[in-house]
């Protein structure tokens, strides 16, 4: 296996010649991609790089002619030897599916949720005419085997709710094959998933091109993706490719500003702290105790059935200037723990104490006086922020919640916390959906501090940020918490995020603390099985560290008695599958 | 075609035009910031339905209330619609002359015994007018009250409100209204009606707030609002009900229109507005055997009613596109 570019010779499978997409809005048209020529062969995994709104969603989407009517499109998209803009209604529906397939970001929206998992297989190749009926419900049933879902026969009579979001990607990545596509277009494949799947899809998409030739176009923002992915790599920025090359030459000896400082934006697991600006400030000697949970029990109840048991028996606590990780995968329960020590989901028993006061047992307005001092972030700061509200109102709600101040004082707290997070102060008059993501996040931070809580919960605050912004958001919170010095309990899937600024580290899997201790500990001397795995799945920037990490995870998963997930094309080549292979 | 990947190009972009997070001051080209609520404007001004439907609507409410005046206010109209006046045209037949354009004595021509039918459609219009506002406004109130404390606070007080709304949706309108109407009939004025209408009308906007308050509660700035200490009243009414304002504001357009309708129903039967104030609906009712004979007397009061109920629904067709852009058809 070589991670080489390709320069085979073949016809590309994919080119995008000086294309160019403009699209129409209310406020006059918006230059989305601006003129770029890009080209995949066949075998070659191509990863279009760059942070949202670069337009690299945009370019996928003109290859599969499904742009809305509001874009005008200029220059031409080649699949194979055919040009997408040539082609008609039928002409183009022929090839979707059959020459040109899509990956999905989201593996729950992009299944149907009321048809069976075979007949969504079977129904894209009755449609193109490669089988029907029984044989095609055959060929689905090997399809779902070769990408690694167990019991395929059983599975796919089964509906996409009733499988883990790492096997939908896994049906997703099977609808994509039906056809045996040239080109596969991967959009953000992985970016749903949990890092442990991710590296799983991961090692199938990569099993594909080697063993069926197929193209991919790799669509991803996350720089270890790429790194373990692609052969090629183009970053893109506000619509046109900055640079381009082999995968080692992009990622280790960047030419272009940008690339660098995207670079340069990633955190990076085992570089601890300090890798954005200043470093949190160590935790003094028997500083007090700020949250102290003991024996957290919190149950979903459902109708009809027994109640769920999200957070199983968790004990931790936060000392006062100290940030402690929260991490795992989704399920985990971290989040509901957090929600629990708000006060938004109830508790079913165990001891909250905060500030040394009992959380579960107060009411009423000594509650309201506890909650002054507890400050919230949450994840998507476009949901957490009242669409309605000027960014002004939306830091001094908390302020008038617990009349503080007059409105001068409060309008003159506000400047101050505006400040503080960087935003110029002329956004007090603005509204949320004129800024962006990371804009938001920082008036989402300063709405948290506005009543200087001791107590911080953050809930995944920069999981939906480009990287480049995550590292700016992540700089100015370590500032924030040198200044005010506030205790945080910080949620985070992402490893190397809570690296960069966590004092101690606690691992949660299935509602239960599975590991916990300082960052140096669990992150560089990991004792639990499941810990060593979650590090071992976590991709890093660079490609020939990252090949090294691949391998050692196999390494570790054949030592757990696991098998390393890859595309089984035995099944499918004694099907007599693959038409062009035959041909 | 611009190479992009020219290094040389590059080299000499300024490393500062790669920063990502620009700040609003720098990349917007206007100082103007818009809030929602003038981005809805600014669509619903730009449909073009629902502006000439506006305008008709103003015209309409101008002309009845300005002609015959309004309570004590006289109008600019000379007649009214009590006195009996000498028929001029044969049968009373409408003066009005489109080309060349002239009112005549009587415009839309005069009752059997010689009333000015102008001054009576103005009269009925302005009844009709007042009802289906005053019901459209109560009816949205008492819905979006029990739609948000049913939603928000959920269990027992919803279970009781909902079914409450379920008993009044049960009950056909026009049978509740009827008996309704004929109390408020006896106790006197159209206003008591439209308030008899407003309470058997809001069940439909009830279960829309409900349901869109369900869905906002949920929502991330509400629970960032309860972390707070907020106060559920005040999450309900600065929180929630602001961005379910689109919803209710559609709906309540559509129960104005709704309103008109049920209105003319019940005066057409006897139980709504008495003589010898008129509304549309009532009219049309007193001159049904008219229409061989003296077909203006049925015509004029019935285009008013199918007029303002369309305007009133094109008005609320503007406004759920202004609200929601996707719905609009490409």
């Amino acid at each position: 296996m070589t991670t080489t570019p390709r320069f085979t010779g073949e016809q590309p499978v994919l080119k995008f010649d000086s294309l160019d997409v403009q699209f129409r809005t209310e406020f006059g048209s918006v230059h989305a991609v601006k003129g770029i020529t890009l080209s995949v062969a066949p075998g070659e995994v191509m990863a279009l790089v760059g942070e949202s709104g670069s337009g690299k969603s945009v370019t996928a989407t003109t290859a599969l002619g499904l742009l809305p009517k509001s874009a005008t499109i200029d220059g031409e998209t080649f699949v194979t030897d055919k040009s997408i803009g040539t082609l008609g209604g039928r002409q183009l529906r022929a090839m979707r599916g059959n020459r040109v397939a899509m990956v999905f970001q989201e593996p729950m929206t992009a299944l149907n949720p009321v048809i069976t998992i075979g007949e969504q297989l079977t129904e894209s190749m009755e449609v193109h005419g490669v089988a029907f009926g029984a044989e095609a419900w055959d060929r689905a049933v090997e399809l779902l085997d070769a990408v690694g879902i167990p019991g395929a026969e059983r599975r796919a009579k089964q509906f996409p709710h009733e499988l883990s979001g790492g096997m939908r990607q896994r049906v997703v990545i099977a609808m994509a094959l039906t056809c045996d596509p040239d080109v596969i277009i991967a959009d953000e494949p992985t970016t749903a998933l949990d890092v442990t799947v991710q590296a799983d899809i991961l090692d199938l998409l990569r099993s594909l091109k080697d063993k069926l030739n197929t193209g991919i176009l790799l669509i991803t923002h996350n720089m270890g993706v790429v790194a373990d992915m692609a052969d090629n790599v183009a970053v893109m920025f506000k619509g046109t490719i900055v640079e381009r090359g082999p995968v080692e030459q992009v990622l280790l000896q960047p030419q272009h500003a940008y690339t660098k400082k995207l670079l340069a934006a990633v955190p990076r697991l085992g570089k601890g702290h300090g890798q954005f600006g200043v470093a949190p400030h160590p935790v003094e000697e028997g500083a007090q105790t700020a949250l102290d949970v003991r024996d957290l029990v919190v149950e979903y109840h459902r109708a009809g059935k027994k109640p769920f048991r999200a957070v199983d028996g968790v004990s931790f606590d936060v000392h006062r200037g100290e940030i402690v990780g929260l991490v795992g995968e989704s399920g985990s329960g971290k989040s509901t723990i957090g929600r629990a020590l708000l006060g938004l989901i109830p508790s079913e028993s165990g001891e909250v104490r905060v500030l040394d006061q009992d959380l579960l047992g107060i009411r009423g307005a000594q509650l309201k006086s506890l909650r002054r001092r507890i400050g919230v972030i949450f994840q998507d700061p476009a949901a957490s922020l009242n669409p309605r509200f000027p960014i002004g109102d939306v830091i001094a709600e908390p302020l008038s919640v617990h009349k503080e101040g007059s409105a001068k004082e409060r309008e003159a707290r506000v400047h101050e916390l505006l400040d503080a997070v960087h935003l110029p102060r002329t956004v007090y008059n603005r509204y949320p959906h004129e800024l962006s993501g990371g804009q938001r996040q920082r008036v989402s931070i300063a709405r948290a501090l506005a009543l200087s809580p001791d107590l911080l919960i953050a809930d995944e605050p920069t999981s939906a940020l480009d990287v480049s912004v995550q590292a700016s958001v992540l700089a100015m919170f370590t500032e924030l918490q040198r200044e005010f010095g506030f205790a945080c309990l910080f949620i985070s899937h992402d490893l190397a995020v809570i690296d960069s600024l966590a004092h101690r580290v606690v691992v949660m899997q299935f509602g239960k603390i599975v590991e916990k201790g300082t960052r140096e500990e669990v992150l560089l001397d990991p004792r639990e099985e499941y810990t060593r795995r979650l590090l071992a799945a976590a991709p890093v920037p660079n490609p020939i560290e990252q090949r090294q990490r691949r391998e050692a995870r196999h390494e570790l998963l054949r030592g757990f008695g696991d098998e390393v997930v890859e595309f089984d094309t035995r099944e499918l080549d004694q099907g007599g599958w693959s038409k062009r292979s035959q041909d | 075609m611009t190479n992009t990947n020219d290094p040389a190009e590059l080299d000499e972009v300024h490393e500062a035009d790669y920063e990502i997070e620009s700040m609003p001051d720098e990349t917007s080209t206007t100082d103007k910031s818009y809030s929602q609520g003038q981005l809805v404007l600014r669509r619903f001004f730009r449909h073009r339905g629902a502006m000439v439907s506006l305008t008709i609507l103003v015209f309409i409410t101008l002309l009845a209330f300005t002609s015959i005046g309004f309570g004590p206010i006289p109008g600019w109209w000379g007649k009214n619609h009590i006195d009996l006046y000498p028929i001029v045209e044969v049968a009373g037949a409408p003066t009005l002359t489109l080309w060349p354009f002239s009112l005549g004595e009587h415009p839309f021509g005069q009752t059997t015994i010689g009333k000015d039918y102008f001054a009576l459609v103005m009269l009925g219009t302005q009844n009709s007018l007042a009802i289906a506002f005053t019901v459209g406004l109560a009816a949205t109130l008492i819905g979006t009250f029990i739609g948000a404390t049913a939603g928000y606070f959920r269990g027992l007080s919803e279970a009781f409100l909902m079914r409450v709304t379920d008993l009044f949706i049960i009950i056909p309108t026009l049978v509740l209204a009827a008996v309704l109407g004929r109390m408020a009939g006896n106790v006197g004025g159209i206003f008591a009606l439209a308030g008899m209408l407003a309470l058997v009308s809001w069940t439909g906007l009830a279960r829309l707030v409900r349901g869109e308050v369900l869905s906002l509660r949920e929502r991330e700035f509400v629970a960032a609002a309860r972390a707070v200490g907020t106060s559920p009243w005040r999450i309900i009414v600065r929180h929630i009900l602001p961005n379910a304002l689109g919803t209710i504001i559609v709906n309540a357009t559509l129960l104005i229109s709704s309103a008109i309708l049920v209105e003319t129903a019940l005066s057409y039967l006897g139980f709504g507005v008495r003589p010898p104030n008129t509304s549309l609906g009532l009219l049309i009712s007193e001159n049904q055997n008219a229409l061989s004979t003296r077909p203006w007397l049925f015509w004029w009061p019935g285009v008013f009613i199918v007029g303002i109920a369309l305007v009133v629904n094109f008005i609320g067709d503007g406004l759920r596109d202004a609200f929601d852009p996707r719905q609009q058809m490409d």
